[in-house]
């Protein structure tokens, strides 16, 4: 087969130009498979929609009629007792996450800022942005394992502290790229206007630039939560879990997922129904995330940054 | 403070409105003047500030040396003992110290591998449908739904796999699958749902989005003309799509594909609650199996002694650097198609 | 009161290209200066020079001595106190989208750290005054933003923002050429009123519009300054060939 990779040179063309020839049955033939091809590509669609819609209708069915007020104010019930909730698993969650936030997002902003208003261009930032990625494709018990061996392993316990480490280093790429991205739209004219004024760089950055980008920064910041409220794995052995609402951050911390993975494992009925409606709980707050981001980003909510 | 208004200038095109007449008020300018003047020059705090921003920059390096340095540091123990044949030996016994991960680089391969073979062609296809057939109107729909499935946390997804997926697979396909295919070897045994295959399945669905996601961004950056170039030639739609996007996409697609692999490789949750965790090596993809995430994440809490505890995190140290690598080379195949216009979060 | 600027041999380079060749100009106190000369000639860069915005760009270079009210703001002072004292109005407006318009105007102090609250509403007040502004948007100085104001209310709204931190000169970079002839007229106007406080430089493209504003005008060509003198001179009696064929409309 001719063509080259990047384009077809006169070889390339005039191949295909040869496979394109039209006798009656090869014409009959190109058309059905044009549409073969499009059936298969509508049915691969579909196939793959079928799961999310099928995975997203059980969560409604199974979890809905379990999320009621017992839910968010009770602590689990002995085991085999009707009833219970997990709200140690909601204030866990809620205490892990401001924790990973409070780390994550000012280093995350910063080196989003860094990435767009000192570094542009430049090979170090270049190489930031190319570690960035690749390290949010490492998997995050990795980052369980580092916060374990920094934090747990010396303290001799699990902690919160360790859990929310853990859960930090794992925002600070996403926040610094989808920060990035946002002030790189913000057009040049406005940071020359701050410049000319005779404002400090630092106040420009900050009052002027970061300020038009805002929304959108914000946005990126709930997309990070989002992912990490949802992680299970660097939770096992540093937040631990804990049967009791707890908000010391010495002592081990039960989390939302990490609740619904043992539940999800245990042989117990009323056990399983809790983990299902606990997923609806994190579903919920995830499609909205979602969904907020698409709103700010497609319909540039930016105000006045065109 | 008083006001002193002098007559405004004779404007000098007949019909504008007349301007402001210069007015003069108590304060005079020289405070302003005097204030800002005072204000110095800020450089140290220009430069103090952009310090504090690099210093954040460099913390991802920072990140990366952390986690590397940690790993190495703690699986000493294991790395002194077993050496190299750590990874060839298919030992898993803690009771004697005795450890090999084989299995469990087995387990991650094979499961890797089957969501591939079944992810990629449905990917492909999505991607193809979105970009090339999809009418303008529902795009934002189809596009919005791949973006949540990727969303979704893998508990979620393992929850779902073990109340419905692995029921299904049990009474439904498995059976199917032993009468149809039993004669590779590959669906034979005494089969419980739980598994190779199921843990494959669930992963599947998971790496669908980023590959599909991708494969969109390494078509939609193929230039126009190409599409027309073919097209004139007389091409039906297929043809234009095989001949003028997938086959200049094709490096970009690969890449996506081994994006994909790259996060099947590392994916714990749903995989550990499905794949049956038993550290053994065995032909049938029914048969439960580890994978080197999984281990980890179903042992490292109760690892009660230091060579236990070492094992896990050398089988850790291993998925940290395949990863990685397997992302950078992922990465460079994708810009190399999208010519470094900043990649997205898969 | 505006002060005179003192160029000597003032060179500028954008990376390897070298934009500006051996400038030498006094330019007066309290008048406006035009700058004319076709696309590329390097005006625009001399007056970035000015204020030291041409330094933003990180391949930028400049040698050579500017002294603005006997101040060398190359070695003497720092950028920043430069911009204080030189301020700049360009080419399409740039108002702040996401503050008011009463907050754009006090941006240049509030961003410096001024706090008292009277003066500022006065600065505020009379900045927009200065810039014929005041009138149309007195009632909604701090609920109208910005940026929903017209073009030509717009660029005006940067005068004032300008004029706010009491420049000594103020540069401005073809203010009018994204503005309507409505406009345009006044913002000529404005700077007729301006004249008298401060010192201006005003890059055009338009001849007409620096024949009705300028005292003094310059002629670049090529990063060099071919004729600089008296408007009225350069635009009846130039003295070197290649201004009078631009004036003329022989090129450019």
């Amino acid at each position: 087969m001719g063509g080259h990779a990047r384009g077809s040179g006169e070889d390339g063309l005039r191949t295909m130009a040869s496979q394109l020839k039209s006798s009656t049955t090869n014409r009959r033939w190109r058309w059905f498979a044009n549409h073969m091809a499009t059936a298969a590509a509508v049915g691969a669609t579909i196939l793959v929609i079928a799961p999310l819609v099928a995975i997203f209708l059980d969560l409604v069915y199974k979890g809905a009629s379990s999320l009621n007020l017992d839910f968010f104010t009770k602590t689990p019930a002995p085991v085999g007792e009707m009833g219970g909730g997990m709200v140690n698993a909601i204030v866990g969650s809620g205490v892990l996450l401001m924790l990973a936030s409070a780390m994550g997002v000012p280093v995350g902003i910063a080196a989003g800022i860094y990435l767009s208003e000192f570094g542009r261009g430049t090979k170090l930032s270049n190489l930031v942005r190319f570690t960035a990625d690749v390290l949010n494709g490492v998997p995050s018990i990795v980052m369980g394992i580092a916060a374990y061996s920094l934090i747990v392993a010396p303290e001799k316990t699990f902690s919160a502290f360790a859990g929310g480490v853990a859960l930090g280093i794992m925002m600070i790429p996403t926040v610094a790229r989808t920060t990035e991205e946002m002030l790189l739209m913000v057009p040049h004219s406005i940071r020359e206007a701050a410049l000319g004024l005779g404002v400090p760089n630092w106040r420009s950055v900050l009052s002027i630039t970061l300020k038009t980008a805002l929304p959108g920064v914000i946005t990126g910041c709930m997309l990070a939560f989002a992912r990490v409220a949802g992680e299970t794995a660097p939770l096992l052995f540093t937040a631990f879990g804990n049967p009791f609402v707890s908000t010391a951050l010495n002592q081990p911390i039960e989390a939302l997922p990490l609740q619904i993975y043992v539940y999800a494992l245990s042989p117990y009925d009323e056990w399983h129904r809790l983990a299902w409606a606990g997923s609806l709980v994190l579903i919920v707050l995830i499609v909205v995330a979602v969904a907020l981001v698409r709103f700010v980003t497609t319909r540039g909510v930016l105000k006045g940054a065109s | 403070m008083s006001l002193r208004i002098q007559e405004p200038r004779e404007p000098r095109i007949p019909d504008a409105e007349p301007v402001g007449g210069i007015v003069s008020v108590a304060v005079p300018p020289s405070a302003v003047r005097g204030f800002l003047q005072s204000r110095g020059n800020s450089s140290l705090s220009d430069r103090g500030f952009r310090w504090l921003m690099l210093i954040c920059a460099l913390s991802i390096f920072a990140i990366v040396a952390l986690i590397a340095t940690e790993l190495v540091a703690h699986s000493e123990l294991t790395l002194h003992k077993f050496g190299f044949g750590f990874f060839v030996r298919s030992a898993w016994n803690p009771v004697i110290d005795n450890y090999g991960a084989l299995p469990f680089i087995y387990g991650t391969i094979v499961s890797s591998l089957v969501a591939l073979v079944l992810a990629v062609p449905l990917a492909v296809g999505v991607a193809i449908f979105l970009t090339e057939m999809c009418p303008k109107a529902l795009r934002g729909i189809f596009s919005f739904l791949t973006e949540l499935l990727a969303a979704i946390p893998s508990v979620v997804y393992g929850l779902w796999a073990i109340f419905v997926l692995v029921p299904l697979l049990r009474n439904y396909v498995d059976p199917l699958l032993m009468k149809v295919l039993g004669w590779t070897g590959l669906f034979t045994g005494p089969d419980f749902g739980l598994g190779l295959f199921a843990a494959g399945v669930i992963l599947a669905i998971m790496i669908l989005p980023i590959i599909s996601s991708l494969t969109r961004e390494v078509m939609s950056a193929v230039p126009h003309t190409q599409r027309e170039a073919v097209l004139a030639l007389g091409a039906t739609r297929w043809e234009m799509i095989r001949m003028g996007v997938l086959r200049n996409a094709r490096i970009g697609i690969v890449g996506s594909i081994i994006l994909g692999l790259g996060r099947a490789l590392g994916e714990t949750m749903a995989v550990a609650m499905v794949i049956g965790s038993s550290p053994t090596i065995s032909k049938s993809l029914l048969a439960p199996a580890a994978t080197m995430a999984s281990v980890i994440a179903n042992e490292f809490a109760e690892a009660a002694d230091d060579t236990y505890r070492s094992a896990l995190i050398e089988i850790g140290l291993a998925l940290f650097i395949v990863t990685i690598l397997v992302n950078i080379l992922a990465r460079l195949l994708v810009w190399a198609v999208t010519r470094g216009a900043p990649a997205r979060t898969a | 009161m505006g002060v005179g600027i003192e160029v000597n041999r003032l060179n500028a380079w954008y990376g390897a290209n070298h934009t500006l060749e051996d400038i030498t100009l006094h330019i007066p106190a309290n008048e406006a200066t035009a700058l004319i000369g076709p696309s590329g000639c390097g005006k625009s860069t001399f007056v970035r020079c000015l204020n030291r915005m041409h330094e933003t760009n990180p391949i930028a270079r400049v040698t050579g001595e500017v002294k603005v009210g006997g101040v060398d703001i190359y070695s003497e002072t720092s950028a920043v106190e430069v911009r204080r004292r030189i301020g700049m109005v360009f080419q399409r407006p740039n108002p702040f989208p996401t503050m008011s318009i009463y907050d754009n105007v006090a941006s240049g102090l509030r961003l410096n750290g001024f706090r008292n609250r009277r003066v500022l509403d006065d600065v505020v007040e009379r900045s927009l005054v200065h810039a014929a502004l005041w009138e149309e948007v007195k009632d909604d100085l701090k609920k109208k933003s910005g940026a929903s104001l017209s073009g030509g209310q717009q660029q005006r709204l940067c005068i004032a923002r300008a004029l706010a931190v009491d420049p000594e000169v103020l540069l401005m970079d073809e203010p009018a050429s994204a503005l309507d002839p409505v406009s345009t007229a006044k913002i000529e106007d404005l700077i007729f009123e301006l004249k008298s406080q401060y010192t201006i430089v005003i890059v055009t493209h338009n001849m007409q519009q620096a024949a009705r504003v300028a005292e003094r005008t310059g002629f670049f060509l090529n990063g060099k300054l071919i004729e600089f003198d008296s408007t009225h001179k350069i635009f009846t009696n130039p003295s070197d060939k290649r201004t009078e064929d631009y004036i003329t409309g022989r090129f450019g």
